[in-house]
């Protein structure tokens, strides 16, 4: 590929191929980084993919070296992590950033699931990009409720409490359900130990297995863009996409100025504002695990009240279960329900722009409805937030094909820079 | 080897067997791992009975005590709490009155929900989602309304509850609050988690 005339191999080079013919060191390098095109038009909202790798990174690194000196049972939790706060040196920035590093997660990846709805990263041929996607988001979801009752605080212990309850509804088994995930009569040092070795060891295997799966998936069928387009339908002489750009170097470079941006925002909640006034670790976690007294208000950490609030706003145990799960799996479907013929928000109608901001607008006043005590007047609202929820997703095949699309240009819209 | 002599119906045969073979020990070897998250036998053992002494509780007051993990609520009634159990404005506005789907020893599934109409013993723990629900004891709260009655108040998801844990209509609690079984052991003593006829 390159014209430079042929120069002697070095030492370094004959080590390279000594790999490469026991390892394919060399073609994977090029197959996911220096050879992977992807499409030159990316913008602003292609950081979030990368960011999501970072701070995935940041939670090992932070949390194996947590596990160093927290201790796992009921009678030591909420001591050993004031221990690490005040006697381990260092161990306050390594457990902020760890508690800090969860709120990013999930900030980083709602956005980069926004910017695949928008875009329609889920569509044909993406599907299983999409579904890995939202596997890891779930892995997600039980990653931080099963480390959110680590800490043993008072807030840790009732959360806890809440959300294995929620099994209990299931009909005939939901009881005994609930006494085996516990393995006791309550939340207690037995429930803790094991969600710790969840939290540690099993979920974070997991997750590592469906982030490789995602980007796999992603680079068998290639990116897709802000305009929706395959970029593989235009190849140039090479054989090479001509919208398409080799992810390294020009992707790592980009990225690596969001990753400097996203950094220095991070820093900036991780030395002043840590506990983000309550958002990001709840003051009700301050006090250790009481089982005979529920904080006066009880709330999730902000990234679950959306569905939370969603559980609140219907009047039935079970039916209220079920919908805040449906809440969550409506989005595997995504890739089906949808039957536009345009994948990019540029060119589809005003339809499905107004179900789409009706949807956001929707997601962030649940999150905010979750949050707050549950008073009628905050009741009636969240019902008529989680209805227009639900409408995004039922009424989806239908306004998608009736909405006005506009056509969809044969190469990427890109102005040179 | 000649693909001519293959038995492909064997080979079907022998497919089938050895993946149910192995399927079927692999779900056999999960039974251990999943039998072990069942409560331990210590767990068990410390969920034994535990006494309560309500001979120094006054009248309206409550006290709570730790059963199996969850608390355990015992209210001295006066006899202006019991009275509100009965009044037709609150039976009204009550879902599950006669305690015919909620949970409790046969002998608290009375008209007070209790052996002796002034103690009532409740697990508190409110049937929605396991939070304990507050006692807010005195009639017309400023929170909860001039037609509140007195009762109990889960302050996660609005639940309310009657002087006898009977659930509210319109709150997302699916039952009244649980009765553990309990038995009196002398006037002043209560026991949680031994019943009368098993005393």
């Amino acid at each position: 590929m390159s014209a430079l005339p042929e120069s002697k191999p070095t030492r370094l080079d004959a080590l390279v191929s000594w790999i490469d013919a026991r390892f394919p060191m060399t073609r994977f390098m090029k197959e996911h980084a220096s050879e992977y095109y992807a499409p030159k038009n990316f913008n602003f909202w292609y950081y979030f993919g990368s960011l999501a790798l970072v701070v995935l990174v940041l939670q090992i690194v932070t949390g194996i070296f947590l596990t160093m000196n927290y201790k796992p049972s009921a009678a030591e939790a909420f001591a050993s992590v004031e221990y690490i706060m005040r006697d381990v040196e260092w161990g306050w920035l390594i457990r902020y950033l760890h508690s800090t590093g969860a709120s990013a997660f999930f900030i980083v990846v709602y956005l980069h699931m926004f910017r695949g709805i928008m875009y329609g990263s889920h569509k044909n041929p993406r599907e299983l990009v999409w579904i890995f996607g939202m596997l890891i988001y779930l892995c997600l979801m039980a990653e931080a409720f099963f480390g959110y009752l680590l800490p043993w605080g008072n807030m840790s212990y009732w959360g806890a409490q809440v959300i294995v309850s929620l099994f209990g509804a299931i009909p005939g088994i939901g009881e005994s359900l609930v006494e085996w995930i516990r393995g006791d009569y309550y939340i207690s040092d037995i429930t803790l130990n094991r969600f710790f070795a969840l939290h540690v060891v099993a979920l974070p295997i997991a997750l590592i297995f469906l982030v490789i799966a995602h980007i796999f998936a992603l680079h068998e069928v290639g990116s897709n863009n802000p305009d929706g387009v395959e970029i593989k339908k235009v190849k140039g002489p090479d054989g090479h996409p001509v919208d398409g750009i080799p992810f390294h170097p020009y992707y790592t470079v980009k990225d690596l100025v969001g990753f400097i941006v996203f950094a220095a925002l991070f820093s900036c909640v991780l030395f002043f504002a840590p506990e983000m006034g309550g958002y990001f670790l709840e003051h009700a976690n301050f006090e250790p695990a009481d089982a005979l007294r529920t904080p006066e208000h009880i709330a999730p950490v902000w990234y679950f009240t959306p569905f939370y609030a969603i559980l609140r706003a219907i009047p039935d145990k079970l039916i209220g279960v079920i919908c805040m799960g449906l809440a969550v799996v409506a989005f595997f479907f995504l890739p089906w329900l949808d039957r536009s013929k345009v994948k990019s928000i540029r060119y589809r109608g005003w339809l499905y722009r107004g179900f789409l901001i009706a949807f956001a607008i929707s997601f962030l006043a649940l999150g905010y409805l979750g949050l707050q005590p549950a008073t009628p007047e905050a009741t009636n609202a969240a019902r008529i937030f989680s209805v227009i929820y639900f409408a995004f997703f039922i009424l989806m095949p239908w306004y998608t094909r009736a909405d006005q699309t506009r056509p969809v240009p044969e190469r990427v819209t890109y102005d040179a820079h | 080897m000649s693909e001519e002599h293959v038995d492909r119906s064997r080979r079907h045969f022998l497919l089938v067997a050895t993946t149910v073979t192995g399927v079927a020990g692999a779900a056999l070897t999960a039974v251990p791992f999943l039998a072990s998250w069942k409560p331990s036998a210590r767990a068990q053992a410390l969920g034994a009975p535990v006494d309560a002494d309500v001979s120094k509780l006054e009248l309206g007051a409550i006290v709570k005590v730790n059963w199996r993990g969850q608390a355990i609520y015992i209210v001295r009634r006066t006899p202006e709490m019991l009275a509100t159990l009965t009044t037709p404005a609150v039976l009204d506005v009550l879902r599950d009155p006669d305690s015919k789907e909620s949970e409790q020893p046969e002998y608290a599934k009375n008209a007070t929900r209790a052996l002796k109409d002034e103690y009532l013993v409740l697990v508190g723990v409110c049937t929605h989602l396991g939070c304990a629900p507050l006692d807010r004891f005195q009639p017309q709260d400023a929170q909860l309304g001039a037609t509140w009655p007195g009762g109990f108040y889960c302050p996660c998801h609005g639940s309310k509850f009657d002087l006898a844990g009977r659930v509210f209509k319109d709150v997302p609690a699916p039952t009244n609050l649980r009765i553990p079984p309990y038995r009196f052991v002398n006037e002043g003593v209560i026991q949680i988690g031994t019943d009368t006829e098993a005393a």
